[in-house]
């Protein structure tokens, strides 16, 4: 009992913050139909700048910045790297994407001279309480408060303001909202923007529990956030948040299943089939809107 | 008529400075030992390594490109089907003698045999008989490699090959992961040792020739590795250019109206993934040999993304863009920067900054950025050489014939 309570913690832990991941590329696709590969990659970033600032800046302050870092870092991606392409076939802004997901790894592999690093314990985050008997950190129950207040407040933002009624013009029809007046740049922008705060905001808990960071530690996070984006019906932020916690659960409970089965090497690998199956009986996804092709 | 002569004598031309190439890399492979100057481009120079990981690479390039490039599946499965050639490669190759010292946390391998013993006690082990065996048993190993990875991609494509670009993306990428979980799970060790790595199976050492001494005689290390990717480049080339090629760039153009030409899609589509994933098969098999071993985690998504890179680079939908992207790709990442990782002091007492381990890799990843960026139609565009000649020819000629469909070489 004591063992599926904390199985189950920490698998909803996990899914929170693939969830704050996957909202990130669920927006990014909703508007640009670009699968951002280097999403992954600012995630190991704001690691570790949260361990560059930590180091010697106090938590209060470190950690704003590492948020307000991240934003210009997605924002600086998106003009330099995506802007240019607006108007170039899909699959050059994929590779360009690709490529900017190379070229992070790269500098980081440089700056952190290709040793794995350690992320600092937050004082707070790395506390442990007890619950229903094993002790687990406040991390670990944290995000899921975390992960609800934020959905709630970008849901609002979405349909309650004027950015989110525009970014919801621009992801319906691209040309037309862009003769309505609505300055795509500028949705853009905010879009990445706010992925890359959640993607921060997603770091610093993922990294308290797994202290371990290295150049292509964003990766598999990346991927796995994009299969749950994809499995909630891509461009739908409940949808992202629910394909995460679902993702996140099956994964824990993969890995905690008795070692005598040898079947955790599986618990990534369980991740994709999810998605071939979702992708061959639903291709829309959970929540996703149905698109027609015109001919 | 005219054309057809004409594609007829640049086929011809194509063939001959293919020949050429791989005469002069045996050449060039056994200068040292032949004019007996041990300073100039000893065995051990970079530039082998280069040539042979880029001879593999580029046939993995190119395999990626009919599918990427002429039929425009855009797929990042190729990793996956490199790793099961590799796999299946090593697994039928290594030394039945070898075999319970590889496998030794196993206690030997599931599959007590290997095709080049068996050969051999058909031909002989030493020797000439040794040498059949040996080429008979490597070339029936990589048929096999591809076969492999040919069928699971039958089987893959079955489902996949319905969904639209990114998620067909997103898919395979998907599927290659799955597979590097399984052939490292632990119960399926007595065959492909586990989390280990396969060794000692035959490379592309095993193919230099020695006398009886044991000294090398004539150094074919390269020539091998070239060889095999040239016939199988040649075998892409005769497809694309076939009634099959012309349907799957139909297909890329326009699926609506491919079919509407009674183009059967999925069974074009089914075709060009599985010949695509046969030739990743292959090349997986060389890359085993090239790195002389056979190790589920290097064969990652960050594989498939470098391929990629580098047909992107040399332009989709050009096969000789391709190789040329391979070869600038590889001499640049692992040769031409290589300075750019040594700390360097100039004369006067000045530290370089910057220039430290790593930096070489930031610098080319920044190139990349910038042609992918600039240069969006890559080194050639969807042109091939020929084509590039011949339109210099033509201008001189003035535009009179229209070509319809350029050859490709």
């Amino acid at each position: 009992m004591e063992y599926a309570v904390s199985i189950l913690l920490s698998g909803i832990s996990l899914g929170g913050q693939f969830a704050l991941i996957a909202i990130g590329y669920t927006m990014v696709y909703g508007i640009l139909r670009l699968i951002n590969f280097a999403h992954g990659d600012v995630f190991m970033v704001a690691g570790l700048m949260g361990i560059y600032l930590s180091a010697s800046l106090p938590f209060y302050i470190s950690l704003p910045l590492v948020i307000v870092v991240t934003v210009l870092l997605g924002f600086v991606i998106e003009r330099v790297a995506y802007a240019p392409l607006r108007s170039a076939p899909r699959m050059s802004v994929m590779i360009s994407a690709i490529g900017v997901s190379y070229l992070l790894q790269n500098v980081a592999t440089y700056v952190t001279g290709g040793q794995p690093m350690t992320y600092p314990e937050l004082p707070l985050l790395y506390d442990t309480v007890k619950v229903a008997g094993t002790p687990t950190k406040w991390a670990v129950l944290l995000t899921p408060v975390l992960v609800v207040i934020l959905v709630l407040a970008l849901t609002t933002l979405i349909n309650r303001t004027k950015i989110g009624m525009a970014m919801r013009a621009v992801s319906k029809d691209f040309e037309i909202s862009r003769l309505m007046g609505i300055k795509i740049n500028s949705v853009i922008s905010v879009t990445f923007i706010i992925g890359s705060a959640l993607a921060a905001i997603g770091s610093m808990l993922f990294f308290t529990n797994y202290q371990g960071i290295y150049p292509t530690v964003g990766a598999m996070p990346g991927l796995k956030a994009f299969v749950a984006a994809v499995f909630g019906g891509i461009g739908s932020i409940p949808g992202a948040v629910i394909g995460a916690l679902i993702i996140g659960i099956a994964e824990t409970i993969i890995k905690g299943l008795p070692s005598a089965w040898d079947v955790s090497v599986f618990s990534d690998a369980f991740t994709f089939a999810l998605l071939i199956v979702v992708l061959v009986f639903k291709p829309t996804g959970l929540f996703g809107e149905k698109a027609t092709d015109k001919v | 008529m005219v054309n057809q002569t004409k594609q007829k004598k640049t086929s011809w031309i194509a063939l001959l400075c293919v020949a050429a190439l791989l005469l002069l890399v045996i050449i060039l492979e056994n200068l040292s030992a032949w004019t007996g100057v041990k300073g100039i481009l000893a065995p051990t120079s970079q530039l082998f390594t280069v040539l042979k990981k880029a001879a593999v690479y580029s046939l993995v390039a190119v395999s990626m490109n009919l599918l990427n490039g002429f039929t425009g599946l855009f797929s990042l499965g190729q990793a996956g089907f490199m790793l099961l050639g590799a796999y299946t490669y090593a697994i039928l190759t290594v030394p039945a003698a070898a075999k319970d010292q590889v496998y030794y946390l196993y206690g030997g391998s599931a599959i007590r045999y290997s095709v080049i013993d068996l050969l051999g006690k058909l031909f002989g082990s030493s020797g000439a008989g040794g040498a059949v065996s040996l080429i008979l048993g490597v070339l029936i190993a990589l048929i096999c490699a591809g076969l492999v990875a040919a069928l699971f991609a039958w089987l893959i494509g079955l489902p996949v090959l319905r969904l639209k670009s990114d998620y067909l993306a997103i898919a395979t990428l998907g599927f290659a992961e799955i597979l590097r979980a399984i052939f490292q799970w632990q119960r399926l060790g007595p065959v492909t040792n586990g989390a280990n790595m396969i060794k000692q199976f035959p490379t592309f050492t095993s193919f230099n020739i020695k006398n009886a001494a044991g000294r090398e005689v004539l150094r074919l290390s390269t020539f091998v590795p070239f060889l095999v990717a040239a016939a199988c480049i040649f075998i892409i080339v005769l497809l694309i250019n076939s009634s099959y090629g012309r349907a799957f760039k139909a297909i890329r153009d326009d699926e609506i109206a491919a079919e509407a030409m009674g183009i059967n899609l999925f069974r074009h589509k089914q075709l060009a993934f599985v010949i695509s994933s046969f030739f990743a098969g292959v090349g997986g098999a060389l890359f085993a040999m090239y790195v002389a071993n056979a190790q589920a985690k290097v064969y990652t998504s960050t594989m498939t993304y470098e391929i990629l890179l580098i047909v992107v680079l040399g332009g989709i939908g050009s096969i000789s863009g391709s190789c040329i992207a391979t070869f600038l790709y590889v001499a640049a990442s692992e040769w031409w920067l290589r300075f750019l990782d040594v700390e360097t002091v100039l004369g006067n007492g000045f530290k370089v900054p910057l220039l430290r381990n790593g930096f070489r890799m930031v610098v080319f990843s920044v190139i990349i950025m910038i042609v992918v960026l600039f240069f969006r139609q890559g080194i050639m565009g969807d042109k091939e050489l020929p084509d590039l000649l011949r339109r210099r020819g033509r201008q001189s000629k003035s535009a009179a014939a229209e070509e319809t469909e350029g050859g490709h070489g």
